[in-house]
């Protein structure tokens, strides 16, 4: 194996996009007094296509911790989660691991 | 109170004429909130529309730029799908194939949202004591009407969401 070359001018590295690498980014689902928990496991199955088992776990973790890391991977992909899951009425967020 | 079962690919309900006349209001007055009335200083608006990134104002405003319109309209949109299904006038029978079944649910759960920011409540509210809390102090309050829209919702939502779940439960 080698080394990549260096493209990146060593005075001035791109802190931002090195870390983008090192750190991927999560969709995470905050709880809120209003949806049902039945509601959040089905819609945690419907658009991750998690088994029920899995879904209900985040959902409880939701529920008694106050937030769960739904999906992780790159940026827009976890604005696009965030997104849908905006659309069901969930309260998603976006943030590095 | 209305039932959803599931009959076939479809889930079903006979809704009394009261019923129908709630949901079509409730209905409209979300509709009402995302265009003429949207405002987004509304309590009710910062959470149907979440900052995606609570501490990056500059991020949340760039994502908000390019996602709020499809948003809005996929929410317009499937609280266009509970009038559509309700009967016209009166009581009557609903039924919802699978993609109706679903904006259902999720403009209900816009709709029990947009009361649950009104009626301010939290992870320790009890909708039954609030209830009969407001019935105490005036029965013919309009928090007393919301709270019971409210559970009305919640009872609906639920029911439909079985009804959907039905056949493949188990999966």
């Amino acid at each position: 194996m080698t080394a990549a070359p260096q493209t990146v001018p060593v005075d001035k590295p791109d802190i931002d996009e090195a870390s983008e690498f090192a750190r991927p980014w999560v969709t995470i689902v905050h709880n809120d007094p209003v949806n049902l928990m039945s509601y959040v496991t089905w819609v945690f199955q419907e658009l991750f296509g998690y088994s029920r088992d899995k879904a209900e776990l985040l959902m409880l973790d939701v529920h008694q911790k106050g937030r769960a890391v739904v999906s992780a991977g790159a940026r827009e992909r976890m604005e696009h989660d965030a997104s849908r899951l905006h659309t069901y009425g969930l309260w998603a967020t976006v943030d590095r691991q | 109170m209305t039932i959803f079962r599931r009959v076939g690919a479809e889930c079903v309900a006979d809704f009394r004429e009261d019923e129908v006349r709630v949901l079509r209001k409730v209905a409209e007055e979300v509709v009402g909130l995302l265009t003429d009335g949207f405002d987004r200083e509304d309590p009710v608006v910062e959470r149907l529309f979440p900052d995606v990134y609570p501490e990056d104002v500059k991020n949340s405003a760039e994502f908000r730029r390019f996602t709020e319109g499809d948003l809005k309209t996929a929410k317009i949109d499937q609280a266009g799908a509970v009038l559509a299904g309700l009967p016209e006038a009166g009581k009557g029978e609903v039924r919802l194939d699978a993609e109706s079944a679903e904006a259902w649910l999720r403009a209900i759960n816009d709709a029990r949202l947009a009361l649950g920011i009104r009626l301010e409540l939290t992870d320790d509210t009890v909708v039954e004591y609030e209830l009969e809390e407001a019935l105490e102090q005036d029965a013919g309050s309009a928090r007393v009407f919301q709270l019971s829209v409210y559970s009305y919702l919640g009872y609906l939502q639920e029911s439909l969401l079985e009804a959907v779940i039905g056949a493949d439960f188990r999966r």
